[in-house]
């Protein structure tokens, strides 16, 4: 966890409703794909946490979606203007449980960390397998990019504009896997959890107050006692999630 | 060379700097930012009797310029917080250790405060019979200067090793007449103030925000407010004080000891900042020099 500036490098939209930014400064602090950064908003009392899509040594992208004013007035910001994040906050996803054939999940705006997972695990010479939920068409992004890394991408929309119709546990049924890696709305992780048959990790979102485990403010009980999912999350392993 | 340091009941502070209750943890893990030397104290997470989970999430909504919190006490009981976290922070930290205790009943708060008087770990008692967030205890027993001085009372005939602060809070009729009912019944300090009950509503949703539906708001917007309050407090009692709310600046600090505060307490500011408390104390003597301040002991109630 480290405290720093970050210029903005680039800030446009990606999908309806979604943007891309990417920030240069220093990514030392990140330890695993599935780290959030937390950005502080000029005339907002508590900072906005985005979880990373993908980093470099200087250079690290998030896509989020406009949720409110928050995220409004940061759809507005121009390249060169500074932010003060905290930057490698939460566990992210342990790449060692991977086994050789895992299947990565994504609905929404929970699909950025998996792509800078997806890309670790092929630089592990695993062989991941992707599949992307969305509303609808207008909302799709990081398909491509997905595509780009050479892994099987499928994609579902609730609405059938897009790939198959239905959700994204409708697309589990064929594939073989070794392990799980999701992150998602509350309500998909959920349905991915009774319908997976191997172990995995989910990604949780809950409102937080500071991002580093001092509040209390975002605790869930787990088979293992209480968790701060900011701290001792966001990823939890299938094991010890309580419904 | 300025002098930062101020003394509550015989201890001395190297500077008037504690991290609230409630946003710090149990302080060690804020050792990962900074060395937690340099604060003045710390003050730790409340602590009851039982571990307790707290309230549902969500728990965190934002105000301008504040924080709702309705985290509800969680802690792992008073057992745990003795034997395994104080040990964790006196490790790595040789400042005073402030206990926060809360309760549901006369006895818990007793029961508590004998534990934590019996502690070599700790150093001042905090009681906390203001939080906002819980049901049938913690702020129903700050909110008359009957209870309050009751409660007082019971903890003050246990206590014999270390000073009991009683902890209030805004949401009462006339906080200087339960601080004046605390001295009376044995306090020997007051801090000041915990949260204000507050709420917010989801637009989109049409529903509380908070799955407890009310908070304790806390930050800037509540500055001016604890500050009233800690002068009216000072004008009651002769106990020292401890100003809380919305502190965030050098300059708050000093605006805070005018007012009658001898030592402070930070909390929201943590949340944001992760530095706050560390900047602060780096820019206190700055800040003194400026308004011409030589020892900050010596302008407690100057504003008086």
């Amino acid at each position: 966890m480290k405290k720093e500036l970050f210029e903005i490098i680039s800030n446009d939209i990606a999908a309806e409703n979604i943007f891309k930014m990417e920030l240069s400064g220093d990514t030392s602090a990140i330890t695993a794909p599935g780290q959030f950064i937390n950005i502080e908003l000029q005339g907002y009392f508590l900072r906005r946490p985005f979880s990373v899509c993908d980093w470099e040594d200087y250079k690290l992208t998030i896509y989020y979606k406009v949720v409110g004013k928050g995220t409004a007035e940061m759809s507005c910001m121009k390249p060169c203007e500074s932010l003060d994040v905290l930057i490698g906050l939460g566990n992210g996803y342990n790449l060692a449980a991977s086994g050789d054939r895992p299947l990565l999940i994504g609905g929404g705006a929970g699909i950025p960390p998996l792509f800078g997972l997806a890309k670790r695990l092929i630089e592990e010479r695993k062989q991941p397998e992707v599949i992307l939920g969305f509303n609808t068409y207008m909302e799709m992004f990081l398909v491509e990019e997905f595509q780009n890394l050479g892994i099987k991408t499928t994609i579902t929309t609730a609405d059938g504009s897009h790939g198959t119709k239905g959700f994204v546990t409708d697309a589990m049924a064929d594939k073989n896997y070794s392990y799980i890696y999701t992150c998602g709305p509350e309500a998909m992780l959920k349905a991915v959890y009774e319908k997976s048959i191997s172990s995995g990790e989910f990604s949780f979102e809950e409102r937080m107050g500071c991002g580093f485990g001092a509040c209390m403010g975002c605790t869930c009980r787990t088979k293992y006692g209480n968790k701060r999912i900011c701290k001792d999350g966001p990823v939890l392993r299938k094991e010890e999630i309580i419904w | 060379m300025v002098d930062t340091s101020v003394e509550l009941n015989g201890i001395k502070f190297q500077n008037p700097v504690i991290p609230a209750s409630g946003t710090f943890g149990y302080g060690y893990e804020f050792a990962h930012w900074y060395d937690i030397n340099c604060l003045g104290a710390i003050c730790i997470k409340g602590t009851t009797k039982e571990p307790r989970f707290g309230n549902d999430c969500p728990r965190i909504a934002e105000g301008p310029s504040g924080i709702l919190n309705a985290v509800g006490l969680e802690n792992p009981g008073i057992h745990k917080v003795l034997d395994e976290e104080l040990p964790k922070l006196r490790h790595i930290y040789h400042q005073p250790i402030i206990a926060n205790i809360s309760g549901f009943s006369k006895d818990e708060y007793v029961y508590c405060c004998a534990k934590a008087d019996e502690s070599p770990l700790v150093d001042i008692i905090e009681v906390n019979i203001s939080c906002p967030n819980v049901h049938n205890g913690g702020m129903s027993f700050g909110t008359s200067p009957e209870s309050a001085g009751e409660i007082t009372k019971a903890v003050k005939t246990i206590v014999h090793n270390k000073p009991v602060y009683i902890k209030l809070s805004p949401n009462a009729m006339d906080i200087a007449a339960i601080a004046k009912s605390c001295e009376e019944a044995g306090a020997d300090g007051i801090s000041l103030i915990n949260t204000f009950l507050a709420m917010r509503i989801d637009i989109k949703k049409k529903k509380p925000i908070l799955a407890n539906v009310t908070g304790g708001l806390s930050g800037p917007a509540v500055f001016p407010i604890a500050l009233r309050m800690v002068w009216q407090v000072y004008e009651a009692v002769r106990i020292p004080i401890i100003g809380i709310g919305g502190i965030s600046t050098a300059d708050d600090v000093i605006e805070m000891m005018l007012a009658g505060a001898t030592a402070v307490q930070v909390g929201a500011a943590n949340l944001k900042n992760p530095y706050a408390c560390k900047k602060i104390i780096e820019d206190l003597p700055s800040a003194m020099e400026r308004y011409g301040i030589k020892s900050l002991k010596s302008i407690i109630g100057g504003g008086h």
